[in-house]
């Protein structure tokens, strides 16, 4: 199957058409930086909706509990700076405030993983998902492409309750159609196949849509699932795509503990087991370098997913 | 209110928080009996607000945040007391399924809390947070919070004191209860708050004192609060209490910050505390 690019952008701008489009079609949704409005590209609904803007300052702990505090009075606060401070170093304020408490705040994430590139490890977070997933009442969404964080974005302001929507730097194809329907915890089946699923998110999905054509070359059949909500989870969609294939390689940028990977081995485990690879970072943390460099020194490219899939279908 | 009659509510609440603690042997009863006077005043005098219909969200009432969650005591009693749930609830506080946690949560939907606490520093953000809503919503009604003295150690607080100031968040009236202590000993052995009142000011707000056991000083700080709201900054209110409050033997240490007093100290304690108002 042929995917058409569309064009080629970053997610991030996704967030930040999507924000700017839900400053015009909904007043109760108010947006909080901490000092990276142009990275966030939150520059547009901070000049339409200078009133439901927030700059908070390099503060980012303040920012949570704002947000917080901004749900009682019926807005709905999105939050904005990169991965790491969205959560490793808010992560107390953000179990208390936001998750026990059951706010209506949406952590929306940017320059996550390796692929932040050239500021190298103190920002490449990888740890993220596994943090926000394991919150009670925590939504986990990793959008693909450009038009899928736009999606996404804007479908989370319709959803009651905290959400971490986690996006990127990096300038990647647009495959997600622009009128595509965005179902939270609905994972989108991009390709059927019959000998090995590959479930991927965020950046990892177009690396898998490239390994995959090097496998059909191959005579490899793939399945491929964009997991766009890690939590909640699309189970039926692995089980009904695993009992087929019998075998499933997971990718992601993110840690191999905690992420992804290992959310469907554990739905496997339980329902259906099954032999798995995981195409993650391995405990390890990044350095600087381009994005593209890193994805490959770290084994998070296509040639690590089509590598991971020769191995799992051996252990058919 | 009559201060007499906020007096009697006062003591009433103490017998409360003390007959909570010592039911469950755990909880905080120092800074609950500390603040038992000030959450009195607030709730049957001060605030804008209908117990009876509780919304989370407080439109055109005014909004309390407990940051000191600890002292869920004396909330708690004076929630009941003002009709926010029944008394009897009361004898459920810390024991399992039930809505009065150790800490306060919103999860088991206890009426009067908009907000989990108990991890300290957080509350201060929250309120502004809320205090900024309610003016976008043209909300002209008033946000409280209180928090503790050895709470101010926690970073959080002073970056919302700073974007407070900054953002003109001028319909906030936060508490601090400067009893002096916590858990190791004495705030100023433990980590000094240096000069409280400056740093508040050089932070940018209004600075109040009162006296946290004086009804009518405290009446007359909290109007002057709010006669300070729409100036442009937001107020802060420096109140002097005395841990453990009412109880001598409880009084003049950190000793009962987070201790249950046993059967024979209870009896002790409420021989010095008045029933007025029936004990749940």
């Amino acid at each position: 199957m042929e995917f058409e690019i569309l064009g080629n952008k970053d997610t991030r701008s996704g967030f930040g058409e999507g924000l700017a489009e839900l400053g015009r079609t909904n007043e109760n949704v108010v947006a909080l930086c901490a000092d990276l409005t142009g990275s966030l590209k939150m520059d547009a609904f901070q000049k339409e909706n200078p009133e439901r803007f927030f700059q908070v300052g390099i503060a980012e702990a303040n920012m949570i509990g704002l947000a917080a505090g901004m749900t009682i009075g019926g807005k709905i606060p999105y939050t904005g700076t990169f991965a790491n401070f969205s959560t490793g170093r808010v992560y107390d304020q953000i179990r208390q405030s936001v998750a026990y408490s059951q706010k209506n705040v949406k952590i929306c994430a940017s320059h996550a993983g390796l692929t932040l590139g050239e500021d190298g490890a103190t920002h490449q977070i990888l740890e993220d998902i596994g943090m926000m997933k394991m919150l009670p009442n925590m939504t986990v969404i990793v959008p693909a492409d450009f038009n899928q964080t736009k999606q996404a974005t804007i479908a989370i302001a319709e959803h009651q309750g905290p959400v971490y929507l986690r996006f990127g730097r990096p300038v990647m194809p647009i495959f997600v159609k622009p009128d595509a329907k965005f179902t939270i915890g609905k994972a989108d089946i991009l390709q059927e196949g019959t000998d090995v699923t590959i479930i991927a998110c965020g950046h990892l999905v177009w690396k898998s849509i490239e390994a995959a054509k090097v496998l059909a070359e191959k005579g490899v059949s793939v399945e491929l699932i964009n997991m766009h909500t890690i939590k909640p989870l699309d189970e039926e969609a692995i089980l009904k795509s695993v009992s087929k294939t019998k075998c499933v390689v997971t990718a992601e940028e993110h840690m191999i503990l905690g992420g992804l990977g290992e959310s469907v081995a554990q739905v496997l485990a339980r329902k259906l087991p099954s032999p798995q690879e995981f195409v993650a970072v391995n405990d390890t943390f990044g350095e600087s370098g381009t994005p593209m460099e890193l994805m490959t020194k770290y084994g998070i490219d296509s040639q690590n997913v089509v590598d991971a899939v020769l191995k799992v279908l051996k252990r058919k | 209110m009559e201060t007499s009659q906020l007096s009697n509510i006062a003591s009433q609440v103490r017998r409360d928080i003390v007959r909570m603690v010592a039911g469950v042997n755990s909880g905080h009863p120092g800074g609950s009996l500390g603040c038992a006077d000030f959450l009195t005043l607030l709730y049957f005098d001060v605030m804008k607000h209908d117990p009876k219909n509780f919304t989370m969200d407080g439109a055109h009432e005014d909004l309390f945040f407990l940051s000191n969650g600890h002292i869920s005591p004396v909330w708690y009693s004076v929630l009941a007391r003002v009709g926010y749930f029944t008394i009897e609830e009361l004898g459920t506080f810390r024991k399992l399924s039930t809505r009065l946690q150790g800490h306060p949560s919103t999860d088991k939907k206890l009426p009067g809390i908009r907000m989990a606490s108990g991890s300290l520093g957080q509350g201060l953000s929250v309120a502004v947070g809320a205090a900024q809503v309610k003016k976008l919503n043209n909300d002209a009604s008033y946000v409280y919070t209180l928090h503790g003295d050895g709470e101010l150690q926690e970073g959080q607080i002073w970056e919302a004191a700073m974007y407070a100031a900054a953002n003109k968040v001028d319909n906030i009236i936060a508490t601090i209860d400067f009893n002096g202590r916590q858990i190791d000993g004495d705030v100023e052995q433990v980590l000094s708050l240096g000069n409280l009142h400056q740093k508040w000011q050089a932070f940018g707000w209004i600075v109040l004192e009162m006296d946290g056991h004086n009804l009518t000083d405290m009446k007359n700080t909290m109007l002057k609060a709010q006669s300070h709201c729409g100036e442009g900054k937001p107020v802060v209110i420096i109140m002097k209490t005395e841990m453990g409050q009412g109880v001598d033997f409880m009084m003049g240490s950190h000793k009962w910050h987070g201790v249950a007093p046993n059967a024979e100290q209870l009896e002790k304690a409420l021989s010095q505390l008045e029933e007025t108002l029936g004990d749940y």
